[in-house]
């Protein structure tokens, strides 16, 4: 499987991306890990005449943690992984990117790929709409904030413009609980089902709630009336079910060879429930 | 067909250079231009790892990596990890477990055997299972696969216990 040919740039700044990527237009894509677009390219499903290869800029590097956390666009769920600071201000990026494809390919995958792809199998959108991150992007007029739960449009269509490249997440460290639960048919394959819980408690009532699913619709689903119903709760059976219900509301699964309709918002009600309750047992 | 590029890689210590084009994918270009063939071509999609390699410290599927991503890169492939006289520790637990049968995807097990035991040097059996999951093997059920990696680690172990 040989891809169509193209020119490859490794620019060193932001700025000379942007320039390549105004000066090619539709004909330049920018690549990191590679783990989405090189299948793509080998398939002849893309064919890219400027291959723009982010690996040597410096500022789309790095985690910086504290109150407020920020993941630069190039981190891979590798680096994330070992990032013992990250695992103690916000674990569940931990535990959801040990659940993303393999070991190898978590050496490659980056934050940024995965959020600014868009494809709805891929697990860091709903987290970042659980999390309710900000993406920083820069374009030819500077940097501007796009919240992830504004950000997907549909299935590849995002909020990200042609000559814009994702530059960083940011998002505040988690209070409380959380949990991403994952229901896959084999490693390194995309969700059949996944959600993404944070949750809080003041005494025994839950105080804050935030659900996100992911590949039940062709976007990630952030599942506002859903959290709703568990905030203020005991988070009883019968709350956890309330929510589950509320979030088969919000999705919209298609049938493909991951199962149809019914078997996905069974998995989708089963990951859920998981979810809240292990979130509920660490809040 | 686009311009072709100039390349260097260091691989197994030794230095290469040579012009290709930015697509040829890494696994070819150590294949047919170094002639380093120990790395397979399995599925060529990024899903069994027979092609794993080491480049910069990071296990990778040459498959699905350009070789312009990979200029100016270190990289280790299974040719640097031992000779038929002089086996490699994993590669001697292999044979002496059976972890093989066909052998095609040895090579790539071995890499990313190397390269987990580097970073978990004393692992649980699940932990073999959750870091070779990149690897896929037709043959042996990777029972025997697992054995050998265990054994490799406590020879490696036993070997710097030793040492000290």
């Amino acid at each position: 499987m040989i891809p169509a040919a193209f020119d490859y740039h490794r620019p060193t700044d932001l700025n000379s991306v942007i320039s390549l990527l105004q000066e090619h237009g539709d004909d330049a894509r920018v690549i990191a890990g590679g783990h989405s677009l090189i299948p793509l390219m080998k398939l002849r499903m893309a064919e890219v005449p400027h291959l723009i290869d982010l690996q040597s800029i410096d500022a789309l590097t790095g985690i910086e943690t504290g109150s407020k956390i920020r993941i630069g666009a190039m981190t891979t769920q590798s680096d994330i992984i070992n990032n013992t600071s990250l695992a103690s201000s916000a674990p569940i990026l931990k535990e959801a990117s040990l659940q993303i494809a393999d070991p190898q390919i978590r050496y490659m995958g980056t934050v940024g790929g995965n959020v600014a792809n868009g494809d709805p199998g891929n697990d860091m959108p709903g987290l970042m709409q659980c999390l309710d991150a900000t993406y920083i992007l820069c374009g030819p007029e500077g940097e501007r904030e796009v919240k992830a739960r504004d950000f997907y449009h549909a299935a590849y269509m995002t909020e990200r413009e042609d000559d814009e490249v994702m530059v960083a997440v940011t998002f505040d460290a988690i209070k409380g609980g959380y949990a991403y639960v994952k229901q896959k048919r084999k490693i390194g394959d995309y969700a059949t089902a996944a959600a993404a819980v944070i949750m809080s408690k003041d005494g025994s009532t839950c105080k804050e709630a935030s659900i996100a699913m992911t590949n039940l619709s062709d976007t990630p689903i952030f599942c506002g009336a859903a959290s709703d119903c568990l905030i203020g709760t005991s988070v009883s059976a019968e709350d956890i079910k309330n929510a589950v219900a509320s979030m088969i509301d919000a999705i919209d699964p298609a049938e493909d060879n991951r199962g149809p309709v019914e078997f996905k918002k069974h998995a989708a009600a089963v990951v859920l429930s998981r979810a809240i309750e292990r979130a509920w047992q660490r809040a | 067909m686009s311009k072709k590029m100039q390349i260097k890689l260091k691989v197994n210590g030794e230095d290469h250079e040579f012009a290709a084009e930015p697509r040829e994918l890494l696994v070819h270009a150590l294949r047919e231009r170094l002639n380093l063939t120990g790395s397979h071509v399995g599925c060529e999609t990024g899903h069994c790892g027979v092609c794993t390699v080491t480049l910069n410290g990071k296990s990778v599927k040459s498959c699905t990596m350009f070789v312009a991503q990979a200029d100016g890169a270190e990289l280790t492939t299974i040719e640097g990890m031992g000779t038929p006289d002089n086996l490699h520790v994993l590669q001697e637990a292999f044979r002496e477990h059976h972890g093989l049968q066909c052998g095609y995807c040895t090579p790539g097990m071995i890499m990313r055997a190397a390269k987990l035991l580097e970073e978990i040097p004393n692992p649980t059996e699940e932990e073999v299972r959750f870091g070779m999951a990149g690897n896929l093997c037709r043959c042996t059920g990777y029972q025997n696969i697992v054995k050998s990696i265990m054994a490799a680690a406590s020879e490696l172990n036993s070997a710097k216990e030793a040492a000290q």
